[in-house]
């Protein structure tokens, strides 16, 4: 596994390491090169540090930055470049959401970056745990695309339902505890990586194409569906079904009222004793599961899970949900990095360099390769090849074969990604991640439909 | 020079209070005061007085469903491991008559157990499954037309799982408490004209209470205080009560999740009392 982890990233620095290995007998012109990549070698003192002075080089070696988050945002491999490209050491630890946010909160100081979602941003911001990220710092802020400076893309407002990463991204001050809308000197979180939730299904047990959330509870699929059990994002998944099948208009499926919640979770549970779900999931690896052993044929899906589906050999289809209207639409996701409040000195500059090689683009190409879009695409687009590009971003047809981010193969040439292009799956967001404001009398329905 | 008896037998506790009172007591006493304080909607917790978490916990529906849920699963897998372990134990020490393989077999009955947990449980799925073994079997010998869906993601698949991480818990005291039976009272009753069921009812059972009590305080405080095999093992269709109170941690809300701990924790204690006061469990390990 490390082999093929190693094989996509090492592309770039092969031929520096390899050359001076080579046999003496080459051209001028070839050894010029050398000696220009020895010089920048020696310039630098150690290979894995470009860019710094040496001294910065020795401070740092020491230093170890935690980040810690959910396996799909915080990655090892990511880290490991990180490390080798940085020259301190970063350690990736892996959470699941619930653990994660309580980390944060009730144990600051054993977590360095946090990995957040905007909602989490937003709560760890109230409880002080964070310190503000200074904007002029952020070296492709800049680049950053207008989702997350300005709510819009492409001259559409990105909705606003639920916590937008907009929305919860910047204060008025480095120690504020409250959000500011649009952009300021402060940021909460600095986005990394974010996708377009929908549903998966099996085109070979289901004749037509899905486009529409309502599919979901068609009385057609019962016993066969299944629906996401993390109920902050679960009843969301809920809600634009029902919206879909025209039952009900909510003001925000992101923030419900209590009658909302009700309406929800009574047509969950009526559902349910109708023996609608075939089962809930609540991770990654359950929901593939449940879609290949073929215990289901649709149900509230990620999109690398639907992947993880191909990759078995079973036929697995990502739903392009576009808007209609009101209705439909995905439901959005981001995760960003946020500095903790007790980074100071060294290691809080370490922390900067690690959030501005965040943002330059390997790791942007790295989660591109399993469907996740960077808030940088300009520079993840330097470390894409132009068939994957095209494939990721613009959603044309694969010319070659796309492999996933460790090397194994995932489409094969002709293939098209599901949803389409980078720009018209972001437009078609719904909704976000959130924590509503009723979300104790939310949780508590939630356990009325679990136990029904 | 004499030390004081009472130190002496301080001096004997002291490990076990360097253990108890940081990693038990004090977590207790947390929770306790936690069960009683308000949230501030953002993870921290206010330092007043109030009823309203155990208010809410006692005027729910939701609460007597989640027990009546969690009960159901404990009695079902205590009546099922209690079945299968006495019978497992029984048969150990009175049918196979060579000590040595007896303690083999004993032996064996812990093999399953060298892996974890999760692995036993999981591998319940591909077994039970719609395209599982199962019913690849049933359907294929023509036992039913189409697969069953009710062994996995059912109750069914639930209790099954339980009853196959836990048995290993009966097994243990019952075997423990008939070996200590003494073999010539069973056949002085045989002698003296007794059946096989009058021995059981009259000899066997009541010498072997200690093990049931000690097995049964195993499986039930597991059952009552599990969430995981719930989750997985009923595909989510089932919740318990602690897999409530872990939605309301993983938001954030501790005070309410608290008074559901301590809701729970004082069930299971009365329960464990009542067996208790059944057996003495002291008593009969002692003699």
């Amino acid at each position: 596994m490390s082999e093929s982890i190693d094989k996509p990233k090492d592309a770039t620095t092969v031929d520096a390491t390899a050359a001076p290995s080579d046999d003496t007998g080459v051209n001028e012109g070839r050894r010029s090169l050398l000696k220009s990549a020895a010089a920048v070698a020696g310039a630098t003192g150690t290979q894995a540090i470009t860019g710094f002075p040496l001294i910065w080089a020795q401070e740092i070696k020491d230093i170890e930055l935690r980040h810690v988050g959910v396996s799909y945002s915080v990655v090892k491999a990511i880290g490991d470049q990180a490390s080798k490209d940085l020259g301190f050491k970063v350690t990736m630890q892996n959470l699941d959401t619930s653990a994660a946010i309580n980390r944060f909160v009730t144990q600051p100081n054993s977590v360095d970056i946090a990995d957040v979602e905007g909602w989490q941003a937003k709560l760890a911001t109230k409880r002080s745990v964070l310190q503000g990220i200074e904007r002029k710092r952020i070296k492709e802020f800049d680049n950053i695309l207008p989702i997350f400076t300005k709510g819009a893309i492409d001259g559409k407002v990105v909705s606003r339902q639920g916590i937008s990463p907009y929305e919860a991204m910047y204060i008025s001050s480095k120690d504020a505890t409250d959000l500011h809308e649009g952009v300021t000197d402060w940021m909460t979180f600095l986005p990394q990586v974010y996708n377009a939730d929908s549903i998966g299904y099996r085109p070979d047990l289901i004749k037509k194409p899905i486009t529409e959330w309502k599919e979901l509870i068609n009385p057609e699929y019962k016993g066969k569906a299944a629906i996401l059990d993390v109920p902050a994002i679960g009843i969301m998944d809920a809600a634009l079904c029902f919206e879909s099948a025209g039952e009900i208009k909510y003001g925000n499926k992101g923030n419900m009222t209590k009658s909302e919640i009700d309406f929800t979770i009574n047509r969950l549970i009526e559902l349910k004793k109708a023996g609608h779900f075939r089962a809930t999931w609540t991770t990654f690896d359950q929901s593939v599961q449940l879609m290949a052993a073929g215990e289901v044929i649709v149900q509230s899906m990620w999109s690398p899970a639907v992947a993880a589906v191909r990759v078995k050999g079973m036929p697995c289809i990502y739903a392009p949900v576009n808007k209609k209207g009101d209705k439909e639409g995905y439901r959005g996701w981001c995760n960003g990095m946020a500095l903790m409040r007790h980074l100071s000195g060294k290691k809080l500059e370490a922390a900067y360099e690690y959030l501005n090689w965040y943002l330059s683009g390997w790791q942007g190409g790295f989660v591109a390769r399993y469907g996740y879009y960077s808030p940088v695409p300009s520079t993840a687009k330097k470390f894409l090849s132009a068939n994957e590009w095209d494939y990721w971003y613009e959603g044309k047809p694969a010319k070659e074969t796309i492999l996933d981010p460790y090397g194994v193969v995932m489409e094969k040439a002709g293939a098209l990604r599901d949803g389409g292009s980078f720009l018209e799956r972001v437009t078609n967001i719904s909704c976000w991640n959130t924590l509503m404001d009723e979300a104790q009398y939310m949780n508590k329905r939630w356990n009325d439909f679990k136990v029904a | 020079m004499r030390v004081p008896k009472s130190l002496t037998s301080w001096f004997y506790v002291s490990p076990l209070l360097l253990v108890i009172i940081p990693f038990f007591v004090m977590p207790i006493i947390v929770v306790i005061a936690a069960s009683f304080m308000q949230g501030d909607g953002f993870g921290g917790i206010l330092p007043t007085f109030t009823w309203e978490n155990y208010q809410g916990v006692f005027s729910e529906q939701l609460t007597w469903n989640l027990y009546v849920s969690t009960v159901k699963f404990t009695v079902l897998t205590w009546f099922f491991t209690l079945i299968i372990g006495f019978w497992i134990a029984y048969y150990l020490v009175f049918h196979i008559r060579s000590e040595l393989l007896a303690m083999g077999l004993f032996l064996l009955c812990t093999v399953p157990f060298w892996t974890s947990n999760i692995i036993r449980m999981i591998s319940w799925i591909p077994l039970l499954g719609q395209n599982g073994l199962v019913n690849m079997a049933l359907v294929g010998s023509g036992v039913v037309k189409e697969p069953l869906k009710v062994l996995l993601f059912s109750d069914f698949s639930v209790v099954v799982a339980y009853v196959h991480q836990l048995t290993i818990f009966m097994i243990v005291p019952i075997f423990n408490s008939l070996a200590r039976v003494d073999k010539r009272v069973v056949e002085a009753a045989r002698d003296a004209g007794a059946s096989r069921w009058d021995i059981m009812r009259r000899i066997i059972l009541p010498l072997s209470r200690s093990g049931i009590a000690l097995g049964s305080i195993f499986v039930i405080s597991i059952v009552m205080g599990d969430f995981f095999v719930v989750k997985v093992m009923s595909g989510g269709n089932s919740a318990s009560v602690v897999a409530a109170l872990f939605e309301n941690i993983s938001v954030l809300q501790y005070p309410p999740a608290a008074a559901h701990a301590v809701v729970l924790m004082i069930v299971v204690v009365i329960m464990i009392g009542a067996i208790l006061r059944t057996v003495d469990i002291r008593k009969e390990i002692t003699q």
